[in-house]
């Protein structure tokens, strides 16, 4: 039976993991290569790493971090920020991701999520959504609006129309953030996950605003999402992924359990 | 026989670095050759791969490395087939067009097909729970139901019965996620990418001396 996933983002900025609200006041939470280790063991899924200044100073996506984590975990893990065009992909692969999360660039520069598909995959193509609520109007029919650049920009871009386009486009996966929730932990935003899970042929994954165990729950059962991320519950060490699991089992939602290789027993 | 030299198998068709990258942590450093030379010499082939039946096959072609596999099988080293890698050891996919495979076990590869108002998602994607009876040595030591990492729209189909080590269930299908003849194996998913279950039958592969008899053929032989 397919299983439902926990996704624990790791936002890095420094070669640190940091953990912000809605974007901003960043805290630090961590070494990334050690944290990840840490989720892996506590039984996550997969795992997302955020370059998150490499836009704003235009260097590249910090490879060496990639390397170093790719040495130390066995899930897959996806990469995002710094990603400018195809054989950038190819680098961040290379180093051993999975999968590269783009966002901004794909929003600008709809091509590179044909290109990448066409040159890795369309599996490696993870499309990050942020969106906001914004109301609907003729421009915004699901009232959900994508926004870029760390949500400073609004694109006047409907979310859902958005979302169908990118997948025809190439993209294998759809990261859905929402930027009023992120950070916030009062829950997904349940209604745009619902609208875009149920009209595209790939996975979704629910981002931002899960604070506690019942909104991981919501995400998967009324969100229809097949995979929830979490970051400000895990980092702040009030629940691990192993119970977040054990919850969501109890709640009748297939989840994975952690396996202990005997060698580590 | 023991881990001896490992050698995965470049031919083009995907990135091995996490493969690669997983036998170093077990502590079985593995070599990735696209060489012939170096791979008949290996005494145990890893056989990964991602994208197209056509374009693998014939990178296995252009390799050489097409007739290194046929021979491993038949001298009796242990081969682990991946994704991709699993597909090519059957006779045939209906993948571009219809392409021939290996033929080193029976079996057609087919694409998961669903009814439309289904609204099955494919590729399949994601943790997968696998079952097994316990009876081959790579899922030593791993219960049955346990998950692994998927990731592909094309499965095994028409693999006899005693070929199928371990299967999977993706949309209420039941599809062989494991092939295996005695001492060439291959598993749809990847256990690079499943965690220490995964990692688990990396090191169960790396201490297997490549035998492997089903019941049918214990009693036939």
């Amino acid at each position: 039976m397919l299983l439902k996933r926990l996704i624990v983002c790791l936002d890095v900025r420094d070669r640190r993991v940091t953990k912000g609200v809605r974007f901003l006041d960043n805290r630090d939470i961590g070494d990334p290569v050690e944290l990840a280790e840490k989720y892996c063991r506590d039984g996550a899924d997969e795992l997302v790493f955020y370059d998150i200044t490499a836009s704003a100073e235009h260097r590249p996506t910090d490879l060496e971090m990639v390397r170093q984590v790719a040495r130390k975990v066995f899930i897959p893990f996806s990469v995002g920020g710094g990603v400018r065009s195809s054989s950038d992909m190819r680098q961040v692969l290379l180093a051993g991701a999975d999968k590269v999360s783009l966002n901004s660039l794909a929003v600008l520069h709809p091509e590179i999520l044909r290109e990448g598909a066409k040159a890795f995959g369309r599996q490696c193509v993870v499309l990050g959504m942020d969106v906001r609520f914004a109301g609907v109007s003729s421009s915004l029919p699901s009232g959900y609006e994508v926004v870029i650049e760390g949500g400073r920009r609004g694109m006047d871009l409907d979310a859902l129309e958005w979302a169908k386009k990118a997948v025809e486009l190439g993209a294998g996966e759809i990261c859905l953030n929402a930027i009023d929730t992120d950070g916030v932990r009062g829950g997904y935003e349940l209604n745009i996950t619902r609208m875009i899970s149920e009209s595209v042929p790939v996975p979704v994954i629910a981002s931002g605003g899960a604070g506690k165990l019942s909104h991981v729950k919501d995400a998967f059962l009324e969100g229809g999402a097949d995979a929830a991320l979490v970051a400000s519950m895990v980092h702040s060490g009030e629940f691990s992924c192993g119970e977040i699991k054990r919850y969501m089992m109890e709640h009748h939602i297939p989840a994975r359990r952690a396996f202990v290789r005997k060698e580590s027993q | 026989m023991g881990a001896g030299k490992i050698v995965i198998l470049d031919y083009g068709a995907g990135n091995l670095t996490s493969v690669r990258l997983a036998f170093g942590r077990l502590g079985a450093p593995a070599e990735v050759s696209g060489d012939p030379a170096v791979a008949a010499k290996a005494d145990s082939l890893v056989f990964p791969g991602v994208g197209s039946a056509a374009s693998g096959m014939e990178g296995l072609h252009r390799c050489g490395l097409d007739k290194v596999l046929l021979e491993a099988a038949r001298s009796g080293k242990p081969v682990l087939a991946i994704c991709l890698g699993m597909q090519m050891l059957l006779s045939f996919s209906e993948e571009d067009g219809g392409v021939t495979g290996l033929g080193l076990i029976e079996g057609s590869v087919r694409k998961f097909v669903f009814p439309p108002n289904a609204h099955v998602k494919v590729p399949h994607m994601g943790w997968n729970t696998v079952e097994h009876e316990g009876k081959h040595p790579l899922f030593a030591g791993i219960p049955s139901g346990e998950a692994y990492y998927f990731v592909h729209s094309y499965h095994a189909s028409e693999v006899g019965k005693d070929d199928i080590p371990g299967t999977s269930e993706y949309a209420g299908k039941r599809f062989a996620c494991a092939v295996g003849r005695s001492n060439v194996i291959g598993v749809q998913f990847h256990p690079e990418r499943s965690g220490e279950a995964g990692l688990q039958m990396l090191e169960n592969f790396t201490k297997w001396d490549g035998r492997y008899a089903t019941e049918t053929s214990d009693r036939l032989s």
